[in-house]
């Protein structure tokens, strides 16, 4: 078909290649009159609103939603979902981001009505199985990391880490120590300084040595008595175990200072090492990632963190506490804890998540998780040895759970990381995580997970390949990828110079 | 030929601000090594006249879809004109970085404070430096 | 493991094209002495039929809204939502991606999180609404901090009527940043205390809920003048979102940000979470707001399209000095709430406010002609309400409970003044009978 063809049937509106659609937004679908909803009879006496409020208090329409019948509103929504990739179309391969299977029973478990139709402050005589999960899950994550003591409560992992710096900066003050800095590596995600600067504290960076690793040098000579603690994470963004790790938490913790182990990169270390036995004193989980609830489009997640015993005192409230046999055995809501850093949410976490988190774990029993980690390191290093042969490794050696490459090499073809990863599109596959890490420059970073199959690693990896050889011979080709999507390359900087962020009936364009 | 247009009779900050004194005023901007690395400008936080700015300090923010920069004022002053047009025309600073892509004018509170500072070779030189 | 697909003949196959020779091997940049040389000690794995089992089992103890009469709001609300709301949220393509990073295939979320944006500002009367936040809470102290940046100032003034659970996390929020917390009372009728003598020239944001968390309906035009008068911000906070259909939009009464919770737009209340927090402010103040925002753009065929937008805020970019440390939007909530908003829409969503405030009122006429109970909050509301008891409050709560009815909220931690009382939130799902049935049992002396 040509373009000019395709160009005809989309301005119509009709299916372009086959089972592809044109959809417009909800509101330019709205025709007056339609609804998509049954109201219940009312079986009190109706009210005029005004008789209650003041009558310039109250609004008698809402131009701005739509009118729709239930039929428009699902084939709409069913429409536009498949213009999204998604991990159950293929390998979603973003590195640090973990989308692993999100298994189907943990969604229907989510669903049970004793769940999902519970509420956060009905009494705990009446919520014993809600907590019961809540307090086991509690004390599966203590296991699996080496900490003593988890609160579930916050709602992401960027709230877990807040909850973390906020507990170290808890304990200094406690102490009567206040300290000014936090030390994070150059490699760290952004939350980490934008969580240290919500504490008030000066992030200090940490320059990543040659190897891609943390050293003691780097972090003595920084550790003054200001610092209250470092933020690391383990396995680090390049990929690589933090070989130093202990030596570097005795450095810090003989300055007085604490560690923070950002915990997103979990999924390598299940099983195999714990954090709290490499001397960590408080992480976050990131249930979305290493314990495969679904990231939902951008979320909901769920970022348990867990404490030592030093730091226990300052979790935030309230924790699910086992009652003995003398308040009736069961579990409840504890809020006594004076040195918490308080409430974090407006309930008690993203419980849901908590849910098929608990699911997971008990599918998968200690061998299973075990087993994750392996194959998910097993998966980045063949796809490592098998992409070192067309593309730069800037760093050497074994990997833990992704692997980075960077676009060194193919500067003499004018191909960059964002073209491969928009070739790849075309290809069938979600890109890797682009230009992050900041210490590579023009990085792709891999995160293949476990559940990927050799022959899908194959698939993927002939892929990257084939791009390889495209970039030398037809550059034109990945510079304007995607081909085959609904929507080309979209214009981000017009987007950014005149935002335009809700419909308004006349910008219809 | 040059990669950057770096003009002869301005004065270059480190931090990539150029400088140019007309009579009591000091016109600032970004040079060109500053918007081609930063890509489409798409904003530019800028103070309100009146404001005083210190030699070396933050006084606004350049914004392009994936950067962000502060933008350090080249001598201490008050800020007497402010270039409006770049909030609805912020492609003025890629089109134009020494024109209309102008940012602040600073009535300097001493102009001795520019004399010995970069010229168009030393900056041509710091920006090479930086490609390492 | 039905999860992982290696067979061990390939394990051995990728083994050896890396050119290691065991698993150990793989490992080995893990120091030996930090290996856990053991199992972990969890449960053994259960087959899916076993811990489909076990989780019915637990999911079997808890109370739920599906078989109790319900009775129970303050911030989560048992409203019914419509079979087409998780038939769409069950679809993978929505559920098992990602952030919308790459927009060629993405635009099924962009496109959902654009109509989101454009709802919540008609809802709200204001320019612009992010991609949504964690819940009300965390909107509530995130809305709170965009106006300590926004103004400059260090002191915010809140409402007693904000949600006691909103107000702790704006505490822990804040308790790095030196701010101060002006906390004002509520009357008598149960709203806030005029608010122009609280707020001075230090004052960055008056943070008002409406309705108030015992339910009065507030002056919200009031308090934006008493803010504004010292240049400060009206933050509105709504944590019953279905409110929004009936009152006029806070925006409208000259808030500058209205943000809450909209778990009551076809949210389970799941135990407190997920829910989905919104936030919405005025054009000037676009590029102080925290969280994702998608805008409008077109793509290199001039079709139009939607990519994030103004990331620069961002924490990836702008570190430690980001608008917020965020980085998630609740995006399969969001997709819950603009499916069943355009379900209810124009129309509909009013309808619906209007039969929670006529059972609401219907309760409170019952209320007040049964000897024994009353109404210490005279403010009108809209379908939350305080009601005083003849005897303790837990005991009437497990009178109910035997009977089928989880009554409401024991105000004892929240509200000591009001004596024995109880929060009740009459939504669509209560019928007549079950509101007569609960009186008759809360009248009962202990």
């Amino acid at each position: 078909m040509s373009n000019s063809q395709r160009t005809g049937i989309e301005a119509l509106g009709h299916a372009t290649r086959g089972l592809a659609w044109e959809e417009p937004l909800l509101f330019e679908r709205s025709r007056p009159g339609a609804v998509g909803y049954s109201q219940d009879p009312l079986d009190v006496p109706a009210v005029e609103a005004s008789d209650v409020l003041p009558a310039d208090w109250l609004r008698d329409d809402i131009p701005e939603l739509p009118e729709l019948s239930e039929v428009e509103v699902v084939r709409h929504f069913t429409r536009i979902s498949t213009w999204n990739y998604a991990v159950d179309l293929g390998l979603y391969p973003l590195g640090s981001c973990t989308m692993k299977y999100n298994p189907k029973l943990n969604e229907q478990v989510a669903r049970l009505p004793g769940f999902a139709a519970s509420h956060p402050m009905q009494p705990a005589a009446l919520s014993q199985g809600m907590l019961e999960l809540m307090a086991r899950l509690e004390t599966f994550l203590a296991e699996i990391s080496g900490m003593d003591r988890v609160s579930l409560q916050p709602a992401a992992g960027a709230q877990g880490e807040l909850a973390g710096i906020m507990m170290i900066r808890a304990y200094h003050e406690h102490r009567g120590d206040r300290r000014s800095q936090v030390l994070i590596p150059d490699s760290a995600h952004g939350t980490n300084p934008a969580s240290a600067a919500l504490n008030g504290y000066e992030c200090v960076p940490v320059p990543t040595g040659p190897d891609g690793m943390l050293h003691p040098e780097a972090v003595a000579e920084r550790m003054t008595p200001e610092v209250a603690g470092l933020m690391i994470t383990n396995p680090n963004t390049l990929g690589l175990f933090e070989q130093h790790i202990a030596r570097l938490c005795e450095i810090v913790h003989a300055g007085g200072g604490l560690i923070y182990c950002d915990g997103a990169n979990l999924n390598a270390m299940l099983g195999v090492t714990r954090p709290g036995d490499q001397g960590v004193d408080v992480m976050h989980f990131n249930l979305h990632k290493t314990f495969s609830t679904p990231h939902g489009g951008g979320g909901p997640g769920s970022g348990p963190v867990g404490v030592k015993n030093i730091l226990a005192p300052f979790l935030p409230t309230p924790l699910v506490r086992k009652t003995g046999e003398d308040e009736g055995a069961g579990y409840r809501l504890d809020y006594e804890l004076p040195l918490s850093i308080g409430r974090l949410h407006g309930n008690l976490g993203n419980v849901a998540m908590l849910v098929r988190a608990f699911a997971y774990i008990r599918s998968l029993g200690p061998d299973g998780l075990r087993r994750c980690a392996e194959m998910a390191v097993l998966n980045a290093n063949y796809l490592k040895t098998r992409l070192a042969k067309s593309f730069h490794v800037p760093y050497e050696g074994r990997v833990m759970h992704e692997c980075v490459l960077s676009d060194q090499g193919l500067e003499d073809t004018g191909v960059t990381t964002l073209d491969v990863a928009k070739r790849l599109i075309d290809y069938g596959y979600h890109p890797p995580t682009i230009y992050f890490p900041l210490v590579v420059h023009g990085a792709l970073m891999i995160e293949p997970t476990e559940s990927e199959s050799l022959e899908g690693l194959d698939r993927f990896a002939e892929a990257l390949l084939a791009i390889a050889r495209e970039a030398r011979e037809d550059p034109a080709l990945l510079h304007g990828a995607p081909h085959y999507t609904p929507r080309s390359r979209l214009d981000e900087t017009r987007a950014a110079r005149r935002p335009v962020l809700r419909w308004q009936p006349d910008s219809s364009s | 030929m040059a990669e950057y247009d770096l003009p002869d009779n301005l004065i270059y900050n480190e931090t990539d601000e150029w400088a140019r004194v007309e009579g009591k005023r000091v016109l600032v901007g970004v040079t060109d090594y500053a918007q081609q690395q930063l890509g489409d400008v798409v904003f530019v936080e800028l103070p309100d006249p009146g404001t005083s700015v210190e030699k070396g300090d933050p006084f606004g923010v350049i914004e392009s879809v994936k950067a962000v920069s502060d933008l350090y004022a080249p001598v201490s002053g008050e800020v007497v004109d402010v270039n409006r047009d770049l909030a609805d025309h912020p492609e003025q600073v890629n089109e134009d970085c020494y024109g209309d892509g102008w940012m602040i004018a600073i009535a300097p509170g001493d102009a001795s404070e520019l004399e010995g500072r970069m010229d168009s070779a030393a900056y041509a030189k710091h920006c090479e430096e930086r490609k390492e | 493991m039905r999860y992982i697909p290696h067979t061990e003949a390939e394990v051995g196959r990728m083994l050896e094209a890396i050119g290691v020779a065991s698993m150990a091997d793989l490992f080995a940049s893990v120091p030996a002495e930090l290996q856990l040389e053991r199992p972990l000690e969890i449960p053994a794995a259960g087959s899916e039929q076993r811990v489909l089992g076990e989780m019915q089992a637990l999911a079997e103890r808890n109370a739920h809204a599906d078989r109790f009469a319900w009775f129970l709001g303050a911030g989560t609300y048992p409203h019914f939502s419509p079979s087409t709301v998780d038939a769409m949220a069950s679809r993978a393509e929505f559920y098992t991606a990602y952030t919308p990073y790459q927009p060629e295939i993405s635009q099924g979320t962009l496109q959902a999180v654009f109509e989101w944006q454009t709802m919540i500002c008609g809802l709200t009367g204001l320019d612009v609404a992010n991609a949504s936040m964690y819940d009300g809470a965390s909107a509530a102290a995130e809305a709170a901090l965009m106006a300590l940046r926004v103004t400059r100032r260090n002191k915010v003034v809140v409402s007693s009527g904000l949600h006691p659970h909103y107000r702790d996390v704006l505490g822990t929020y804040v308790s790095g940043l030196g701010t101060e917390l002006l906390d004002v009372e509520r009357e008598a009728d149960g709203r806030t205390a005029p608010l122009a003598s609280r707020v001075d020239d230090e004052t960055a944001c008056v943070v008002l809920q409406n309705p108030a968390f015992l339910g009065a309906v507030e002056d919200v035009a009031a308090a934006a003048e008493a803010a504004h008068a010292h240049g400060a911000l009206l933050v509105v906070v709504v944590s019953e979102a279905l409110s929004l259909g009936l009152l006029r939009a806070p925006g409208d009464l000259s808030a500058d940000i209205v943000c809450g919770e909209a778990q009551s737009f076809g949210l389970p209340m799941a135990f407190g979470g997920p829910h989905l927090g919104f936030l919405a402010t005025r054009q000037k103040l676009v590029r102080q707001i925290p969280g994702r925002l998608v805008g409008e753009t077109s793509d290199s065929e001039g079709r139009r399209g939607f990519v994030l937008t103004l990331s620069t805020r961002e924490q990836h970019i702008r570190r430690e000095r980001a608008t917020s440390n965020i980085c998630t939007n609740q995006g399969l909530c969001l997709l819950m709430a603009t499916v069943y908003l355009s379900l209810l829409g124009r129309r509909g969503l009013g309808g619906l406010a209007k039969a929670n405030l006529a059972k609401a009122e219907y309760a409170k006429a019952r209320v007040r002609e049964t000897p024994g109970l009353s109404l210490p909050c005279a403010a009108p509301g809209f379908n939350e309400f305080v009601v005083g008891l003849p005897g303790p409050a837990d005991a009437a709560l497990a009178r109910a409970h035997g009977a089928g009815i989880v009554a409401g909220l024991d105000l004892a931690p929240y509200a000591p003044d009001l004596g024995p009382a109880l929060l009740v939130c009459t939504t669509e799902r209560v019928s007549r009978q079950d509101v007569d049935r609960l009186l008759a049992i809360l009248a009962e002396a202990a």
